[in-house]
Formats: C-alpha cells, sequence, structure tokens
C-alpha cells in the first residue's frame, strides 16, 4: 500500500480543524485509510504519513486526501470538473505516428491553463506523478507522464518512434545534447532512472515527442527535455501521457487533471486537447471527464449491509464518498449513480454497495450470528491420518519440530548423497540460495534442526510430519505433495534401534502387523489387516549395512509397497551437516495408510 | 551438585573417611563446632552438604557466619620466615660492620625498599658511599604484625590493613563459617533410613516402623521424563481447528504447495499488473515450467467427497437451509476460464473488468501458492455444480518471496475461513467474527475498511490488546467480488465471506515471541518447543 506524506499543518487548515492524534487516527479508521506516523517533533514542518489502499489512485496526493476527506466530511461536495477550450477555440492538437504501435502506441493529453504554483502545489504535483509512475503504472511500464511548460514549446506536436540515434536532445536538467543511445549509457548507473531504461533499450525505435519546430518534449517513459521542464512560475502545463495501456492511460491522465486543476484561474477547468491517431482508432479529444453513469439496485444495497435505507437515504450515503446518485424515476429500485472520473477502483455495484456501508460506518451496521448450517463438519482425512502418528511419536517420547519447506538443492541432494532424481520443483526467482527447490525429504529440514540444537543436551529425538513435494506432469498444477513421516535420534550412540523401535511403535498403532520378509513374500492369504516388514537396503544417505527399506502390505493384497527408510546417517551426510554425533534417521510416506 | 537437591540427599565422601560422620564426632565432643577451624580442609560445598544433611533430620542446628579474613601473601610469608626487608639490610650491615652502596646485596629490589625503611627508622646511615650501621638491636615491627595474621587470621589492628594491602604483604578473603551444635533429634549416628517406600516392604510389613528420609520441598521433581511434546504452533493450530470444527467447517484439501496462476490470481479477479504477483513478492516455479490448463483436481474432489459423504446419512432427519439433492450440474472448466478471462478483459457479470488486455500465458505460470485462497477457489468452484451452503476452512502453508527478517519469513501458515450462503450481510460476518475471535480471547472487535482485489467489502479486523493498550489488527475479511462467484456459476444470490489471518502472528503476540525465525523453521529452539504450556486460547 502506498503511503503518501502531507503536511500536518495544511490538511489540518485544510479540513477545517485542528485534529488530536487519537481524532484523526478515528476519521482514517473509518474512511478506511490508516495514520502510519505523525513526525511533529521529528521533522519540520510535521508530516502526517497516511497509507492509502493500493487502488484510491485518486488520494495519492495532498489535494485527492484532502479532498475525499471534505466530501466524507461534508464540508464540501464533489467538484464539477469541465472541459474548458482555450480563447482563441483553437485546441492543441498531437498527432500520433503509427510507428509508435511497436513500442508504446497510446497517447494521451491536457492542458492546465492559468495555474498558479506555490512550493507545496509543485512539490505534490511532481510527487504525484511519482507515485503514479511507482504504483497503477508499473514502474512506468505501462503509463508514463511528461508535464512542460506549454510557453516554451509550439503546437502542433507530433508523437513519434524513431531509431534512439535519429533522437538528439538536452535531457532534463542537462545542458549536453546528447542521442537516444547516448542517454542509455549516461543513465545507465543513474540511481534512479536506470531501472526504466529497459523498457525501451532493445527496441529498434523509441519514442519521441516533438513540436511543430521539432524541439523535443520528451523521450518517455524515460525523461523529459530540459528546454520545457515546468518550474514554480510556470503559467500553463501541457501534461503528455504514452501508454501500453489504454485504460492505465485515461486513469493518469484524469488524476492528474482533477487533482490539479483546482488551482487554476477558473478552478476544476481543463484544456482538452485533440488526439490525431487515425491508424488505431485512437483519434480523440482528450480528457474525458464526464462521470460515468451506472445504476445500482437499492434492494441489494440494503440486502448485504444488513439496512433498510430509502433511495434518497442511500444516494446522501454515496454523496459522501464523491458520487453522484438518484433514484431512478423508472424503476423503484434503481439509483441511476454518477461515478466521478477520479473513482476508478468502481467497478461494479459491490463497490457502491461498499461505499455505502463506509459512509454508513462499518462499526455502525446491525451484526447478527449468521445462521448457515453447512452439510459436513469434518477434518481433511490426510491430517486426521497425520495426527495420529504426530501424536503417537509424541507420546513415545520425540519432539515435534516444524522446519522450512523450501531449501537449497544441495540440502536436499548432494548432502545426503543422493543424485538428482529429477523430481524436485525448482523456484525461478528466490531471493536466496537457501531456498532454490521444494523439499522432496523432510531430512534437511530435521538435520538442520539438530545443527542449530547442537547445546541442547542428547541424546536429541525429532520428528515431523510434514508435506514434501514431486514433479508430477499428469497432473494441472503438474506437481503433488505427499505426507512424510521423518525422525531423527542423535546422540553419543548411533541410535538404530531407537528409530526402529519409533517405526514398531507407529505401525502398530495404524494397525500395521509386524512379519518376517519372507512371510510377507509367501503372500497375505486369509490375512485381514496391514502388514509391515523391513529389510536390509544400500542406501547412500546411510552407513552401508546399516539401512532398511521399510516395506507394506496392505490388507488382503499380495504386493507390497516399498514405503521409506531408515539407517545410520552416513558420517559424510552428518559432517556435511555440521554433527559431531552420530545419528539415525526415518523417513516415510504416510498417505499410503489413508 | 550431589546432596543439595533432590528429594534423598546423597551421602558427601570426603576421602576416606564421611564428613557426614565426622561433623557428627566433632558436635558431640565440642558445644559448637566452626567449620572452618574443625575442616579447614574441606571444600565449602561439601561442608554444606553435609549439614543440610544433618539439619534436614534435626539432627543438628546450624548458623551461617559471612566473615573476612586476612592472609598473608607470598612476599608476606617470607617476611614471617626471614624478617622484614629493613630487618635484613639492618642485619647485613651490623655483621660487615661497614658496607659499599655498590655491594651485591643491596642490588635487589626488597633490598632498595628495605635499605629506605632502615633510614628511615634510623637503624643505619650513609657514611660516605658505604653504609654503616646506627644501633645493635632493632625490633622488627613488620614481621611481628605479619606473624599475628599468620597466627589469628586477623590484624591485630585493623588500621594497618590498607597499608599492608598496599605494599601487597597481605591480602583479604571471603570465608563462610558454619557454627553447627547439637539440634532436638540428636543422635550420635545416622539412623538407619530408607529412602522409598517398596514392595517388600509392604509385604513384610517392615513400612510400619521404617524410619522414612525426609522429603526435600524445596527441590523440584525428576525432571527426566522421557517427554515428547507437540511442537507450539502446531498445538495453536490444534486450537483453531477445534474452533472451526465447533462452528461446523469442513477442512478443505490443501495438498498443493505448487499452485497455478490461474487458481491463485486470475480466478480471484487479481490483476495481472498486481503487484502482488510482482517477482519480488511471489515465488515463481522454474521446474516444471508451465501448468496445464484449470481442471478438475481429482485428489481434492476425493477428499472432499469423502468428507461430505460422512454426514449423507443425516440429510433425511434434519435437512439442511437449501435442499442439497438437486441435480448436479456439470462443471464447464472451459466456459470458467473463458468467464474468468472475459471479466478481467472486457467486464462481465455487471462488472466494467479491468479492461486490459489479458495474457493467457499468465494463467499458466506456475507459482508457490501466496495464500490458500487458491485453495477456497477451487472449492467455491466447485460448489457451482451444486449450490449449497457451505463453511470450508484450512490452516496450511504459504509462501511469499520475502526478505526474511523478525517479522517475515518466506514461508508461513494461513488460517482461512470461508462461509457460503443465500442473503449474507456485512453485519453477519461482523457477528461472525466476533463470535469466532471471542473463543481466542480477543474482544471489542472493530472493523476498518481495506483494499482487496477479491473481496468487496473488505475489512481488517482488529481488537483491543490489553497489554499494548491499542487496537491490533487481527486479520482480513470480506465478502468474494461477484466477478470472482459469478464467473464460476455460482446463483448470484449466494454470497460468500472469507476471512485470514496468520497463524504465526496471534502465536508470537499470545506467547510474547519476538522473532519468527523463533517460532517456525529449523532455528527453533528445542528447549522452547518442549517447555512451551499447553494452548488454551481462551485463556488470557
Amino acid at each position: 500500500m502506498p503511503t503518501i506524506g502531507v503536511n500536518k499543518a495544511d490538511l489540518y487548515k485544510e479540513l477545517g480543524k485542528e485534529y488530536t492524534r487519537d481524532e484523526f487516527d478515528e476519521l482514517c479508521f473509518e474512511f478506511g485509510i490508516e495514520l502510519d506516523e505523525d513526525t511533529t517533533g521529528v521533522e519540520e514542518p510535521a508530516q502526517l504519513k497516511i497509507e492509502i489502499p493500493a487502488n484510491r489512485y485518486d488520494m495519492l496526493c495532498f489535494e485527492g486526501i484532502a479532498m475525499n476527506l471534505n466530501v466524507f466530511l461534508g464540508r464540501q461536495s464533489m467538484p464539477n470538473y469541465t472541459l474548458k477550450s482555450p480563447p482563441s477555440g483553437q485546441l492543441e492538437t498531437v498527432t500520433v505516428s503509427k510507428d509508435t504501435a511497436g513500442i508504446r502506441q497510446y497517447f494521451s493529453c491536457a492542458v492546465l491553463r492559468n495555474i498558479t504554483f506555490t512550493k507545496a502545489r509543485y512539490e505534490s504535483f511532481i510527487a504525484l506523478q511519482d507515485k503514479l509512475h511507482q504504483n497503477l503504472a508499473r514502474q512506468r511500464t505501462l503509463v508514463a507522464i511528461g508535464t512542460h511548460d506549454l510557453d516554451t514549446i509550439q503546437g502542433p506536436f507530433t508523437y513519434e518512434a524513431l531509431p534512439p540515434d535519429q533522437i538528439k536532445f538536452a535531457p532534463l536538467n542537462q545542458t549536453k545534447e546528447m542521442t537516444g543511445s547516448e542517454m542509455m549509457a549516461f543513465y545507465d548507473k543513474d540511481k534512479h532512472l536506470s531501472r526504466f531504461l529497459p523498457i525501451i533499450r532493445d527496441s529498434p525505435v523509441y519514442p519521441i515527442i516533438y513540436d511543430a519546430n521539432r524541439t523535443v518534449l520528451s523521450m518517455p517513459p524515460i525523461i523529459n527535455s530540459n528546454h520545457s521542464k515546468i518550474t514554480l512560475d510556470t503559467k500553463n502545463v501541457f501534461i503528455d501521457i504514452t501508454a501500453t495501456d489504454k485504460t492505465k492511460l485515461e486513469i493518469v491522465n484524469h488524476i492528474i487533471v482533477t487533482m490539479f486543476s483546482q488551482y487554476c484561474e477558473e478552478p476544476f477547468t481543463v484544456e482538452p486537447v485533440k488526439i490525431v491517431s487515425d491508424h488505431n482508432g485512437e483519434t480523440r479529444e482528450t480528457p474525458d471527464l464526464t462521470p460515468r453513469a451506472t445504476q445500482a439496485s437499492a434492494a441489494y444495497i440494503n440486502s448485504v449491509c444488513g439496512l433498510a435505507e430509502s433511495r434518497e437515504s442511500l444516494c446522501d450515503l454515496l454523496k459522501r464518498m464523491c458520487y453522484h446518485a438518484k433514484p431512478s424515476t423508472t424503476d423503484d429500485d434503481i439509483l441511476e449513480v454518477d461515478v466521478p472520473v477520479t473513482r476508478a477502483d468502481v467497478l461494479h455495484q459491490a463497490d457502491i454497495m461498499e461505499d455505502c456501508a463506509i459512509a454508513y460506518g462499518f462499526n455502525n451496521l446491525p451484526r447478527n450470528f449468521p445462521t448457515t448450517r453447512a452439510a459436513t463438519a469434518a477434518a481433511l482425512p490426510i491430517n486426521k491420518l497425520a495426527d495420529i502418528v504426530r501424536l503417537e511419536s509424541a507420546m513415545a517420547g520425540w519432539a515435534e519440530v516444524m522446519p522450512l519447506t523450501l531449501c537449497s538443492h544441495d540440502e536436499n541432494y548432494a548432502w545426503l548423497n543422493k543424485p538428482d532424481d529429477n523430481k524436485a520443483v525448482r523456484l525461478a526467482n528466490p531471493k536466496t540460495a537457501e531456498y532454490q527447490i521444494v523439499r522432496t525429504s523432510l531430512l534437511p529440514g530435521l538435520l538442520k534442526t539438530i545443527r542449530e540444537n547442537r547445546r541442547h543436551a542428547v541424546p536429541m529425538r525429532i520428528f515431523e510430519v510434514s508435506d514434501v513435494a514431486f514433479k508430477d506432469p499428469a497432473l494441472e498444477r503438474r506437481s503433488r505433495n505427499e505426507r512424510h513421516f521423518a525422525a531423527c535420534w542423535y546422540g553419543k550412540s548411533a541410535g538404530f534401534e531407537q528409530v526402529h523401535g519409533l517405526l514398531d511403535r507407529v505401525m502398530l498403532m495404524l494397525k500395521a502387523a509386524f512379519v518376517t520378509r519372507e512371510d510377507g513374500l509367501e503372500g497375505a492369504a486369509g490375512v485381514a489387516g496391514a502388514r509391515y516388514w523391513i529389510e536390509g537396503c544400500e542406501d547412500p544417505t546411510y552407513l552401508s549395512g546399516h539401512a532398511a527399506a521399510i516395506y507394506l502390505q496392505l490388507g488382503g493384497r499380495k504386493e507390497a509397497q516399498r514405503i521409506g527408510t531408515f539407517g545410520i546417517l552416513h558420517p559424510t551426510v552428518l559432517k556435511r551437516f555440521e554433527l559431531p554425533f552420530p545419528a539415525s534417521t526415518l523417513e516415510l510416506n504416510v498417505e499410503v495408510f489413508l | 551438585m550431589p546432596g543439595t537437591r533432590g528429594p534423598v540427599p546423597v551421602p558427601v565422601q570426603n576421602g576416606d573417611r564421611d564428613l557426614t560422620l565426622q561433623i557428627l564426632e566433632a558436635v558431640d565432643e565440642n558445644a559448637s563446632v566452626k567449620t572452618s577451624e574443625t575442616f579447614p580442609n574441606a571444600s565449602q560445598t561439601e561442608v554444606k552438604a553435609a549439614l543440610d544433611r544433618l539439619a534436614s533430620r534435626q539432627m543438628i542446628e546450624y548458623e551461617t557466619d559471612d566473615s573476612e579474613e586476612v592472609v598473608l601473601t607470598g612476599e608476606g610469608q617470607q617476611i614471617v620466615d626471614e624478617g622484614s626487608h629493613e630487618f635484613k639490610v639492618w642485619d647485613a650491615v651490623r655483621k660487615a660492620g661497614r658496607m659499599s652502596l655498590k655491594d651485591q646485596a643491596l642490588a635487589t629490589p626488597s633490598a632498595k625498599v628495605g635499605q629506605g625503611n632502615a633510614f628511615k627508622l634510623k637503624w643505619i646511615k650513609k657514611d660516605g658511599d658505604s653504609l654503616i650501621p646506627l644501633t645493635d638491636s632493632v625490633t622488627d615491627t613488620t614481621r611481628e604484625v605479619l606473624q599475628y595474621v599468620a597466627e589469628h587470621r586477623a590484624l591485630q589492628n585493623p588500621r594497618d590493613l590498607k597499608d599492608l594491602r598496599k605494599r601487597t604483604l597481605v591480602t583479604t578473603q571471603k570465608i563462610i563459617t558454619y557454627d553447627a551444635r547439637k539440634g532436638p533429634r540428636w543422635a550420635r549416628d545416622i539412623p538407619v533410613e530408607v529412602t522409598d517406600l517398596t514392595a517388600d516392604m509392604l509385604a513384610d510389613g517392615s513400612w510400619k516402623t521404617a524410619n522414612f528420609k525426609p522429603y526435600n520441598f524445596k527441590a523440584l521433581g525428576e525432571q527426566s521424563q522421557g517427554v515428547g511434546a507437540l511442537h507450539p504452533l502446531n498445538k495453536v493450530r490444534e486450537e483453531f481447528r477445534k474452533i472451526f470444527f465447533n462452528l461446523g467447517f469442513t477442512e478443505m484439501p490443501t495438498g498443493r504447495f505448487v499452485d497455478t496462476g490461474f487458481w491463485n490470481f486470475d480466478a480471484l479477479f487479481v490483476p495481472q499488473q498486481h503487484p502482488a504477483r510482482d517477482m519480488q513478492d511471489t515465488f515463481y516455479v522454474s521446474d516444471p515450467p508451465e501448468a496445464g490448463p484449470p481442471g478438475p483436481d481429482p485428489e481434492a474432489d476425493a477428499a472432499l467427497n469423502a468428507m461430505e459423504e460422512e454426514d449423507r446419512d443425516e440429510e433425511d432427519s434434519d435437512p439442511p437451509t437449501r435442499p442439497t439433492q438437486q441435480p448436479t450440474k456439470h462443471l464447464d472448466y472451459a466456459q470458467y476460464y473463458a468467464n474468468v478471462r472475459a471479466t478481467h478483459q472486457d467486464g462481465a457479470f455487471g462488472s466494467i473488468g479491468y479492461r486490459y488486455p489479458y495474457n493467457d500465458a499468465e494463467p499458466r505460470r506456475l507459482v508457490l501458492r501466496t495464500h490458500t485462497t487458491a485453495v477456497s477457489t477451487y472449492c467455491l468452484h466447485r460448489l457451482a455444480a451444486n449450490p449449497r451452503p457451505a463453511k470450508y476452512f484450512s490452516i496450511d502453508r504459504v509462501f511469499r518471496n520475502e526478505t526474511v527478517d523478525a517479522t517475515h519469513l518466506a514461508e508461513f501458515h494461513q488460517v482461512e475461513g470461508v462461509i457460503a450462503d443465500y442473503g449474507l450481510t456485512l453485519g453477519g460476518l461482523q457477528g461472525f467474527l466476533r463470535r469466532f475471535f471471542k473463543k481466542m480471547g480477543l474482544v471489542g472487535l472493530k472493523f476498518k475498511p481495506a483494499y482487496n482485489p477479491y473481496t468487496e467489502p473488505s475489512m481488517e479486523v482488529f481488537a483491543y490488546h490489553r497489554g499494548l493498550g491499542k487496537l491490533v489488527e487481527i486479520g482480513n475479511s470480506g465478502m468474494f467480488r461477484p466477478e470472482m462467484l459469478l464467473a464460476m456459476g455460482l446463483p448470484e444470490d449466494l454470497r460468500v465471506y472469507g476471512f485470514g489471518l496468520s497463524l504465526e502472528r496471534p502465536t508470537m503476540i499470545k506467547y510474547g515471541v519476538n522473532n519468527i525465525r523463533e517460532l517456525l523453521g529449523h532455528k527453533v529452539d528445542l528447549g522452547f518447543i518442549e517447555g512451551n504450556a499447553a494452548v488454551r486460547l481462551d485463556k488470557a
């Protein structure tokens, strides 16, 4: 969620009240924003750091926060934003070249006439562009904004796409002219701008905006020209917006002009610009500030909120959330709702319903306990089974541990003397080498737990019943979890019999009878219950001759399946996990008992 | 430390002879025995253990006396043996009659000190470049003072201490001495004691006359109980599961760490450009490379069917709010995918949608699930085959590509519940959550409007925390968006609550754990696991 810093004194002045911390906290709580920090005493002038919901682009600046809270408090009504042509009657024009289609095809524009900047307003104007670039514009990939002093440039304008070496201008705050390619090199190490370079760097053409005299306005989404930069004294602001996403293009335009048109000589007026973009059917005048007309059902709103408000009173609630709403004259359930262009977050009548609930007060809604009766209340079978193993192991004197699911490739394979069997799910973008794959065995976690507890008295007896994951190309998710049970004995002697005894105990509790391998192989004719046996096996994780495989034969079945192994860990494994004492481990798949 | 702990004091051996017996003998012969004097070579610990053994039987009584004694340093002892430095210088000069200042005997540091002192005492004087005696006999006061210390371990005149200490001739040490005498149940010998009641004693009746060793009520009992332990986090998880079962919830099949972009994001109406889908926040899977198209998960369906089967019999006698025996609709996954796609790209089901070009590769990307809501989504879609009220929950692991710190791990547990029913209200969700959280002792709930791409309204849940004296966020909740539910094919009037919290956060608050790594993962202290009290969420 974005956090916006606003001048405390200015905001309280705008809200017409000196709030105490608690009072302002409460106002934020009711509205759905959050006062993160009050820097009084830390910073001059004092700031309020306010957290804004990620979809409220209309609150990313001081002006928007003040306006929304004032409307919510009933101190002002939602402004009526209007378009106003210049005195000449002649709109500025931008012609979009079809060459831009391959790199950044959408263009939008607006002019703010006779604006009065102060230092605070100017800084807010710049900060809003930054916030929009970061959030909605996804680091300028989707949308980029350029603002210019209109009195330094001359329309009509063109938006083109040219090879980088044919572009040459002095970028913002630089005096030297550079080509597009030179700028890529120049800004390559720039802390702020370098991260945007990849958006266009490898494209054969770069987006570029020119005025009638071929003066560059900007090379979106990287940088504006120094020539047309705005200052505190700028009177007329030309705003260019380029995008790869048509919807977000207009949202950005709307937010900027609605937030700052209040500082124009005639407040809340915006001068439209004509865009000529015939090749993609985007020829039009921007911005279009007409509120979106939609409908909402009063019955639906009342039903979800648990209220029985009249349509008029619902309309009053909506007014406090910046809507203009009135009861329909043709349908006695419908509200005719105008959604202002600032409220890009409103997609469905559910959003309108929520705003009614906020205006009414979430904590004023009538509460009840829902009488829902579901057909079933049940535990997941695999969890029931796992709980049996967990409880029996704990009762047998072993301590349950919960290591992580993600581990390094080495921990899961090389450190256990295991070759990569290509069964593990690999991560594409881990932040550290600690997390490379999803474990296919519980052993690495157990051994790391012992390692971190080396100062604990020995013997240590620990276990875990949890999921590992394997690749499985047959499934939609191309992988599946498997519930495993694993235990580790660590002490001055290896404790082979200890893990063996735990296996026997758990098997007894799962009603599997111990048999010899020979009896098992002879078949299970007439045997009702499950049977298990163990036989020596060679497994590189374990010391040669000190490992056993566990076989399970389910009731009445002839075939048996190998469900796990146990044994004395190989000394090289101990060394890798930095364990000075011997250890024995056990691991088996418990899902077979489902 | 033997003999000081446990119900049965262990006899302490001192060389060949039992120190306990020696004390008995000494007390028998003297009205009062000072242990430091009587047993100067026995360690204080052994003496104390032996005294306690006798005192616990009231055979003796004793008092502890802490005092300081003065002892000689090596140099001090040497003076006692040979005389002071000044004495030795005077003595040498006297014997020689005249001694050159360059004489080797005067070159040692102690001789230099002695020479100075002997001048001051007017025992010798300089004559040219030689020394000559001034007197025939002297009194070596330093030696006498130190001889007194050697005998009495104290100074005759305590004011000398500072000076002697400075001259490093004496030092002090703390001594604990015990003053022992006969007690009310004095006896010359320790009576034969039995340590425990045995089967033999019951059989032969000797228990009636047996002299039982007294029990030490100040010590803990046997500590090696051969204990096993469940992990504290799983103990909290178990409490949550009980609460859910009590409230009539069914546990969802969450056995899929790897999920698809479709189930984890797109089906939840999370736009493809949402920050949560960034590489910095979500673990993407490189191998396997790509998911299959959305479809049924047979394993999950089998588990859900098995659980629902359990209660099938009851339907006749106690029907749920809506008939469940409606014809089961075929779930058309291709249609579902098309609906989701349309809702994002073009708008549908009364929504204008996000209006961006939908990328069909995104839902095929494999991720480590960032929330178990991916599973809830699957279960809710399955409900569309036979829409009915339902209550589902899950508690399982989720993954975030976070930078690890005291409050963030790359994996943690999410507790999630969903309730589907006709005509649900927002106040109903508040009422439910009030009861849910009350079961873990959290009251005074307040709800704050919030934003979440898949719920509208969305409410953050706060409760008053007495310890912190303020409202703290305890969970998130909301009603799933129509864009999500209607795309599944659920009826318009079936509304669905969703709520969730992490398992770790309330556990950390409840048990005062400040670092999540002390609660989950391999760095957790085994002692913490073994010693953590039973979890009783309803007890503050």
